[in-house]
């Protein structure tokens, strides 16, 4: 996601050997468990996700404080983003186990008579889960519900810049689910280079694309495979919509999937507005009236994750040209880390606020003169998580499909995709490769092995050497399917 | 699969002229693919067409050329490349409008709904609080992807992975193995023919190209070869966050249990035979590597292969030769360890003017010799005994995980035991190798012998994207979503969370906090 996973690259300090052997022995300790075969087991997959949905039940109070803490989020935002989902999320994991882990059977060509063909789901083994700083909760424990259904032994490694998330996750982890079989490593880019020195048999990684391919390459050394979940720029198509509520309700989800969202601090979030330049006004008056309201109390917008990210958000601004764009807010406090909702009416698309993901508050909108010139606009760009529009006319919503390519599309709402399980979450191109949430989740951390049955009762020399041309014509009616051809030819009846 | 795609990590030579042309061939194709030609349903029906065409008129040829490379008999030709391909082809023509379709979303709790409503809603495949919705998954290519083919099934693992791209509505840059040259020449002079060579390229070289490709960024990359350069290949990738798909090699081990019967026997025999020798010289990340048997089964096991291999390997043609020369060195000095020269039970004659080895059977080689640590790749087979077959499974499973697992046996418990305390890519009962031709489960491995399936649909998807598209209107807005936050808004936000549709329409209606 954001510049901010810490400088990863840099050589661990002195609590090298001491962690490298730690995480070493850990690290075989857990597959050691895992060839017990207890994580494989049906029983033991259910128990951990009630587990899991114990500790967000039980402990519901205790997240909101920890997510207040790190991000400044109100209860509202954190169980509508990130506690709310996941319990949803792994009851429906839990309804669908059995369902998923149930072999699946395959179609066998009748030449290979009597057989059967199926693919059967088995876990990969010892896992490894990266998550962000910015949905902490939500990031660790989706992919966790997924790898535990799919019958993994796992490493989470929360981020260390959200750290009142990471030290809950730590202290209660153990005490919900089977703490021989998951672990919770904390620290920061040290640690997490001690742990990529290990072979792990899947790695998912959440956050920056820098930090995506230092985890890649070292993941080659052992050639762990691994998903990626990066950040990008997520454009929000605007097109002209009539009447007031239309319009009332796009600005409504607008807000919502911007500044209610981690205060734009999301890799599903809105980044920056595509709009006709006449209807531009229209939508910024309404996005002033709307803001107003909907932050009319605190607790509306997360705050600034640090001081970091507050630097380089304001740096944005920094740049005359892009200040002198602002048309709406553009208020900070470094004290508090908040920066006030703010929009920029057509700043420089060259500017590094229309270059880099922005990853908060600052809302860039850029007319174009007809809607479908946007479609251009876009595509000239790396792909995105998500591309969103808002729209009524079903020909733009068709070419947006057709001609663009992306993670998911979504029209006229935003983010709320994150919530379905019946469609895979995940990035193509610049926004990462591997997808998640539902049936995904528990097909990422799987392997799907083909298993065939065949029988002695059947067996055709035409399949050996010594050859001969009419061994050779024999095998092209089987790869026809020639099935009469092939029986007359066994009766000897052809050639 | 075996070392010997070249030594990859060399600097490139003067090669910066090629640096540029390979540059300007991918930005060409770059081009091709945004002018959204090879998404075109029509054209990529043309284009598997095409290698249908490809594959049927020039046959000849191609028997030919897999006999130049690698001594292959048109029969095992036929059986193992040509003919599998063109059905595969075929089976991908007739099932692509369905697999580029898309596909409705299913949110279970819509499902619950239907089911507690008693509702045939066939429309709901969204939850029903974000009614009205559609959720739907659609493919799209993810763009240029690149194949690297090796030299075992030169044919083979460059077309069936390039009608998946294909079908997937990619342009494609297909780089075959110099190692087997005539098949490489073959394939640069007809793709272009039969193909749209616009959006279709061969390259050709050796390790050098290879690492040139790697220089820029593909939307895939799909590796067939060994470990090693699997390593480097996925270590370039990494600079450009390329997604890869490698296919490595793997031992695959062949249990095989106590048969009763002359004929289970014989047609086990004749399977694992088949599953060796008559695959490539046993050059393949398929073949059977080395068998487990019990003690006493061991000795019927053998004489039945001594005079099966006798009948099979009458006439010439029997066995393809060893690669080159240096596959040859590789597979003799296996031999040359003393320990294991004395484990010969069967053959062990090398030719090193004709390239050719003997199928040899080791009886108990040193479990630590190279022969049993290393792929083998080639027509040396160990044969190791165990006190009880089930001891095979506590053998195998502290080994990397194979491509394939094989087991000849009538027991049901022992089968189950195979598929649930072992993991491989694939586990096949009573044959071998034939797994390869169905495109109805996937092909891949797992561990260390890969990750990225294909075959069939697989193939398809593994050169696609699936896009999730979700669709809302404006019909219906709930500010429980939105601060300013307040506790019944929460509260609502845990109805819609738990399905609780009744509380959450009482909540509405005011009616419930």
């Amino acid at each position: 996601m954001a510049p901010g996973l810490g400088a990863m690259e840099e050589k661990p300090a002195a609590a090298t050997k001491h962690t490298t052997i730690c995480l070493g022995s850990m690290a075989s300790g857990l597959r050691e468990v895992y060839e017990s075969g207890r994580t494989k087991d049906m029983e033991w997959r259910q128990s951990q996700l009630r587990g899991l949905i114990s500790l967000l039940t039980d402990n519901e109070e205790e997240i909101f404080d920890v997510l207040h803490e790190d991000l400044g989020k109100h209860r509202g935002e954190a169980f509508r983003d990130e506690l709310g989902i996941l319990v949803k999320s792994i009851k429906y994991t839990l309804q669908n186990l059995k369902k998923w882990m149930a072999p699946e059977k395959a179609e066998a060509p009748l030449v290979a008579f009597p057989a059967t063909a199926m693919v059967v789901p088995e876990p990969l083994g010892v896992v490894l889960i990266f998550s962000c700083w910015n949905l902490p909760l939500g990031l660790a424990l989706e992919p966790l519900s997924g790898a535990l259904a799919a019958g993994n032994a796992i490493v989470l490694k929360p981020s260390e810049l959200a750290p009142a998330t990471a030290a809950f996750l730590a202290a209660n982890i153990p005490k919900y689910l089977d703490s021989s079989a998951v672990k919770v490593v904390l620290g920061g880019p040290n640690v997490g280079e001690e742990l990529m020195e290990h072979r792990w048999d899947k790695v998912l990684f959440t956050g920056s694309a820098r930090v995506g391919r230092i985890i890649m390459t070292k993941a080659a050394k052992h050639l762990t495979p691994v998903a990626l979940e990066l950040g990008s720029k997520c454009p929000c198509i605007v097109d002209w919509l009539d009447g007031k509520r239309d319009r009332q309700i796009a600005v409504n989800r607008i807000i919502g999937a911007k500044w209610s969202t981690c205060a734009g601090q999301a890799c599903i979030a809105i980044d920056h507005i595509l709009v006709e330049e006449k209807f531009a006004p229209i939508l910024i008056e309404l996005l002033k009236s709307t803001l107003k309201r909907f932050m009319a109390e605190p607790g509306g917008m997360a705050r600034i994750l640090n001081e970091k990210h507050f630097q380089r958000l304001s740096a944005y601004l920094e740049d005359s040209n892009v200040a002198s764009s602002v048309v709406h807010g553009g208020y900070m406090d470094r004290k508090t880390l908040r920066i006030e909702p703010t929009i920029l009416l057509n700043p420089p698309v060259d500017s590094d606020i229309m270059t880099e993901e922005i990853f908060g508050p600052l809302l860039p909108i850029i007319t174009v003169k007809k809607i479908e010139d946007s479609i251009a606009f876009l595509k000239s760009k790396p792909k995105p998580l998500a591309i969103y529009a808002f729209t009524t006319n079903e020909s733009l919503k068709r070419r947006i499909v057709e001609e663009t390519s992306s993670g998911s599309v979504t029209f006229n709402d935003a983010v709320v995709q994150y919530a379905l399980e019946s469609v895979p979450f995940g990035g193509v191109g610049h926004s990462g490769f591997g997808q998640y949430h539902g049936k995904y989740s528990f097909e990422l951390f799987s392997n799907k092995k083909a298993v065939f049955k065949r029988s002695f009762l059947i067996e055709f020399m035409f399949r050996y050497p010594p050859w001969d041309d009419s061994k050779i014509g024999t095998l092209r009616h089987v790869y026809n399917y020639s099935y009469i051809l092939l029986f007359l030819n066994l009766l000897g009846l052809r050639r």
